[in-house]
């Protein structure tokens, strides 16, 4: 059975996540509008430090996060110095390193949902005197829904699963860094199997259900082709 | 109000350079006619603001909406247009109510109810309100498009290639609609195209651009008729009269109409005596005789003045005439011309084999 | 595949093995975190006298244990504990009496900054810092003895609220290494060198004040047919191993 701490972790992961996501999106949506758009030169470059995480192993990032954010890296000493104290071991810490590992699964959907959307949605909502801030919100947002709507749910998911990064970072701490999977992991080393098992199910049932939700909902909505 | 649209740009890019300088009229259907790639489209777009002439002097209506020599240069949202497109590019999360009300919704000076409601009627969409834009026919969703751009109450229509999308069969479907603007509108209209049939059925002025020039413009039928330009050699090429109906002939199934300084006889069409219509004319339909011929089957034999006459080189003639007022190109052989000795300023007859009605 | 043949197939394989292995074979062994440096000497000294080879993996004990339960592929574990080791002994995945204690780990409470602990750890009574920085007590011996210290100093409740707790002991050290946890315990090994605490500053814990880390060593079911598997588990207790083990500040084993 799952414990009152296992129950911690689950709702402590979720915040974690909901937040993380919300701040994705925030950020996230005008970076992709942004590389869907631009022609500038530092596309390619900006788009390889999003895509990072992609590729990069959990624990390096973590790593980096680590020493950066540390009292003598470059990240720790912005955020001492504005009188925030250092991230590492905190709620708060944990919530950034998610938004960095996370992103470019927000940003990769929805620019992709953007450059799809095309000029010409844009360009007839000009000749119909929406602004360019008017036209986001008034078109782009709705065209670029399913992409919207994966981007959520990739975000929240990919940082209820995340490991590496909160285990370099995290520090255990109940309630305020010990997640799930941190959890699970920590059963499976100290053979707890039979909690591990609780806890683990309880995460591949939840993963499952939103996957599901994800595809069969964006399956049931009318193709919706920008251009016609 | 009346002073004359101003239209100036230079543009420059890749291997296309755009270079006009026009004065369009304040009313009707002003055409801006080429093939692919002569800068139509790319003018239409300046004028819209949708694409920024480095160089470029805009005034409709006495306000001026790019001067680039003041660094002026108003955003496409801010300018009092309509514009049409040549796919409908209704939004396709809105309904078609959603899609008229879009740009309603921000505009202040809005039409009244009669407006929309005349709108509505003119372009026969009044039943198709609740629809989504993918349950329509392409013909259906360009009529929508129209009246979206039209219920914004813009100062000037601007139309790329409405009709290139759609199939014949569309095509005529919304060409009467197009007709019926054009008679009840008192917007200027600038309609880009590439067909010489709406050319013929549309047009008003007549822009004629080719590899971003503009080789020339002024009233359809001049503009027509003028031998330096292209036009003019095609096999495609025609006049076009306006024209009164004047009386039935049942017997014969003819119609008589007049034009000015003359009447012509048509197969029969079945409209009210009155009523003004336009007439197509190929000149390769119009043959040339120096006598008013008696024994001849052809009904419309005319005389004419010989105007202007040019050769091309693969043994054809463009021969441009004056016909009552109206102006009128024939195209025959070269071996007739020298044959027949025409000439400059040389009374003829001339026989029209055929005519089709435009509207 | 008759019989006939699957049989010569396997006599065939355990000739090439037997005929590479002889000369030098290689030796898979999991090693706790904190017995990664002396054992990276311990393996080259190895090599070097007896010509057979070492490929260490370093990871918490309780991961290792799990994985060998399930199959994993190492030959020798040098667990953090005893624990680990008896487990698979009595799940019966380990040559029987192969286990021993091969050394004795020693805590120390130390902190990157030089001159911040002093050498009867007064700090944790006195000290203004924020993080305390541990192994997982649950799954890390070094991290159950910390606690024990703590228990018997009367710190633990105050203290805990400022745990930060690494999975294992490398990962503990890294916290305090980066400055991001002021100090924490860990194992003294991963802070000494040539005898002494070189970086920063320590107090080594006398070993009293907590139950004594003894680590044991077993030799796997997997490795009771590799020559160097029970190589190495007797190089381990020549006297050239005992001298790395004891530079790096473990107890020997009694």
């Amino acid at each position: 059975m799952l414990t009152s701490a296992d129950l911690d972790t689950l709702f402590l992961t979720f915040k974690v996540a909901s937040l993380a996501t919300f701040l994705m999106l925030l950020l996230g949506t005008p970076l992709a509008w942004w590389l869907a758009r631009t022609n500038s030169g530092w596309k390619g470059l900006i788009n390889a430090v999003v895509s990072l995480p992609l590729v990069l192993p959990p624990t390096v990032l973590g790593f980096y996060l680590l020493v950066l954010m540390g009292p003598t890296g470059a990240i720790g000493e912005l955020t001492s110095w504005l009188g925030l104290g250092t991230l590492p071991f905190t709620f708060a810490g944990l919530v950034v390193a998610s938004v960095l590992y996370s992103m470019p699964f927000v940003v990769q959907p929805l620019q992709a949902a953007f450059t799809s959307i095309g000029e010409q949605p844009l360009e007839a909502a000009a000749t119909l005197r929406a602004s360019p801030l008017d036209t986001f919100f008034s078109v782009v947002i709705p065209l670029a829904k399913p992409g919207f709507l994966t981007a959520t749910i990739l975000g929240f998911t990919h940082t209820v699963g995340e490991f590496g990064v909160v285990l370099m970072i995290g520090g255990n701490i109940p309630n305020k860094t010990r997640v799930v999977s941190v959890q699970i992991y920590n059963h499976v080393e100290a053979l707890e199997y039979s909690e591990a098992h609780w806890l683990a199910g309880c995460l591949l049932a939840f993963s499952f259900a939103v996957l599901l939700t994800l595809y069969t909902v964006l399956k049931t909505q009318p193709v919706t082709h920008p251009l016609k | 109000m009346t002073q004359p649209i101003t239209a100036r740009f230079k543009l420059n890019y890749d291997d296309f350079i755009l270079d006009v300088d026009l004065q369009l009229p304040v009313t009707g259907i002003t055409v801006l006619f080429g093939h692919s790639g002569s800068g139509k489209t790319t003018l239409l777009r300046c004028i819209a603001g949708l694409q920024h002439a480095q160089q470029g002097f805009l005034e409709i209506n006495g306000k001026v909406w790019q001067d680039s020599q003041k660094n002026l240069f108003l955003p496409t949202h801010k300018r009092a247009l309509g514009y049409v497109f040549q796919e409908a590019n209704l939004f396709p999360h809105l309904t078609v109510a959603g899609n008229l009300q879009f740009g309603l919704k921000r505009i202040t000076k809005k039409p009244d109810a009669i407006d929309l409601h005349r709108i509505l009627e003119l372009l026969g969409i009044g039943h198709l309100l609740k629809r989504m834009p993918d349950r329509l026919s392409g013909g259906e969703r360009q009529r929508v498009a129209i009246a979206r751009a039209l219920a914004l109450n813009p100062e000037i229509l601007l139309m790329d290639e409405p009709l290139a999308s759609l199939d014949f069969k569309r095509k005529q479907e919304i060409l009467p609609f197009l007709s019926r603007l054009h008679q009840e509108l008192n917007i200027p209209v600038l309609y880009v195209t590439h067909s010489q049939q709406e050319v013929a059925q549309l047009a008003d002025t007549l822009v004629i651009l080719e590899d971003g020039k503009a080789l020339a413009c002024g009233f359809l039928s001049e503009t027509l008729s003028r031998l330096d330009v292209p036009l003019a050699q095609d096999r495609e090429a025609s006049s076009v009269w306006q024209v009164t109906i004047i009386e039935h002939e049942t017997d014969y199934h003819l119609t008589h109409v007049a034009f000015a300084g003359g009447t012509l006889s048509l197969p029969m069409i079945d409209v009210k005596i009155g009523t003004s219509l336009r007439v197509q004319i190929y000149a390769r339909d119009v043959s040339i005789a120096l006598k008013a011929t008696t024994g001849t089957s052809i009904l419309n034999v005319l005389p004419a003045t010989i105007t202007g006459l040019t050769d091309d080189r693969s043994g054809q003639s463009v021969v441009r005439l004056q016909v009552g007022n109206q102006t009128l190109l024939a195209h025959i052989t070269r071996k007739s011309t020298v044959s027949l000795n025409l000439q400059i300023g040389i009374a003829v007859y001339v026989q029209i084999k055929g005519t089709s009605i435009l509207n | 595949m008759s019989l006939n043949a699957c049989s010569r197939a396997v006599i065939l394989s355990m000739l090439l093995l037997f005929s590479q292995t002889t000369w030098a074979a290689t030796v898979l062994v999991a090693v706790a975190a904190n017995f990664s440096k002396p054992m990276t000497e311990i393996a080259a000294e190895f090599e070097k006298a007896t010509g057979h080879s070492a490929h260490l993996s370093f990871g918490s004990s309780g991961k290792f244990v799990s994985q060998l339960g399930n199959g994993g592929p190492f030959e020798i574990l040098l667990s953090a504990d005893e624990k680990g080791p008896q487990k698979l002994e009595q799940d019966g995945f380990t040559v029987p009496n192969s286990r021993f204690v091969y050394a004795q780990g020693r805590l120390v409470l130390w902190s990157a900054k030089p001159g911040y602990i002093d050498d009867q750890g007064k700090i944790l009574t006195t000290g203004n810092f924020k993080h305390l920085a541990l192994a997982d007590p649950k799954l890390a011996p070094y991290g159950a003895a910390a606690v024990e210290v703590l228990k018997k100093q009367g710190l633990f409740e105050k203290l805990q609220p400022l745990f930060v707790q690494g999975e294992n002991i490398a990962q503990t050290y890294q916290f305090i290494n980066t400055a991001n946890a002021e100090l924490g315990f860990v194992a003294l090994s991963q802070v000494i060198e040539n005898g002494k605490i070189t970086n920063g500053s320590g107090w080594i814990i006398p070993d009293n004040d907590h139950t004594p880390i003894r680590q044991g060593a077993v030799l796997m079911k997997k490795g009771a047919e590799n020559p160097a598997a029970p190589a190495l588990l007797n190089y381990l207790k020549s006297a050239p191993a005992l001298a790395i083990i004891k530079k790096y500040g473990y107890d020997l084993p009694q």
